[in-house]
């Protein structure tokens, strides 16, 4: 039997996070956003043009009805996500220092959750005329 | 930086670092993988504007600014710009999802595809907003 080529332990291989510690988690739904994004930017854009130009009571009465808001809801949620992992790449990629570095992870995540939470809370508002 | 001295107590030799981005010739790719990122940037805080906008449309009050901003010439740059960012960023994304298939990797494919992501950025961009002040009209 020949000496074994890495020095990796069996369970480590198996796992195959690597030097990350999380795999292709990342990666994948990087991508997997990504392609949801793509026909609900499309959506949204529609929707957009739609209310464009049009009084407060229209826009809400279109935004908050089910097939827009449903869409909206999951636009939101989608980027949500995309945004997060993907401003979490460039910190990583460009902050050295390690306090900053974690500091702004951090603030990343907040960021997300307060704007992308307060987007979601504003169509769920219009569409249930809390 | 701690002075670093070889085994044999000479000074190290003076070698380059490892070269970074001023070095390189700029290519449509590079700037364009660059400019994914900038407008990855861009869209993200741009969510405050969706955020603003959605709100603002949930209640009675708080619309008529939102309108107010976006009919405004510097409400209607951002948005320009927003636009044009996101169109960008989708099109890279397409062009980032084609590569993962291992197609249009080539020499001549990357630089149609770059090429492409670019022109049909701008004239998408263009043609909404075409739509959008024909729906609306100019800028008040």
């Amino acid at each position: 039997m020949t000496a074994p080529r890495h020095i990796r332990t069996p369970l480590g291989r198996v796992r195959g996070f690597g030097a990350a510690k999380s795999g292709t988690g990342h990666f994948w739904m990087q991508r997997l956003t990504a392609i949801a994004n793509v026909p609900l930017t499309i959506a949204v854009i529609v929707i957009m043009i739609m209310l464009l130009g049009r009084n407060q009571p229209a826009v809400a009465q279109i935004l908050g009805s089910p097939p827009v808001a449903i869409i909206m809801l999951l636009f939101i949620a989608s980027i949500m996500t995309h945004m997060r992992i993907g401003m979490q790449v460039i910190i990583e990629d460009y902050v050295q220092d390690e306090f900053a570095k974690v500091g702004l992870l951090i603030a990343n995540n907040f960021f997300v959750a307060i704007v992308g939470l307060t987007s979601l809370y504003g169509i769920l508002k219009l569409s249930f005329g809390l | 930086m701690a002075e670093t001295r070889s085994l044999e107590g000479r000074p190290p030799a003076e070698r380059p670092l490892s070269p970074h981005l001023q070095i390189y010739r700029p290519m449509l790719t590079m700037m364009m993988s660059i400019v994914h990122r900038i407008t990855g940037i861009g869209l993200y805080f741009g969510t405050l504007l969706l955020a603003w906008w959605i709100n603002s449309a949930a209640g009675p009050n708080g619309y008529g600014k939102f309108q107010a901003f976006a009919g405004s010439w510097i409400g209607r740059l951002i948005l320009f710009g927003y636009t044009w960012a996101l169109i960008h960023h989708m099109l890279g994304g397409i062009r980032h999802l084609i590569w993962d298939t291992g197609h249009g990797l080539g020499p001549n494919e990357r630089e149609w595809l770059a090429a492409a992501n670019l022109v049909g950025s701008i004239a998408i961009t263009v043609l909404l907003w075409i739509i959008g002040l024909l729906t609306v009209g100019g800028p008040q």
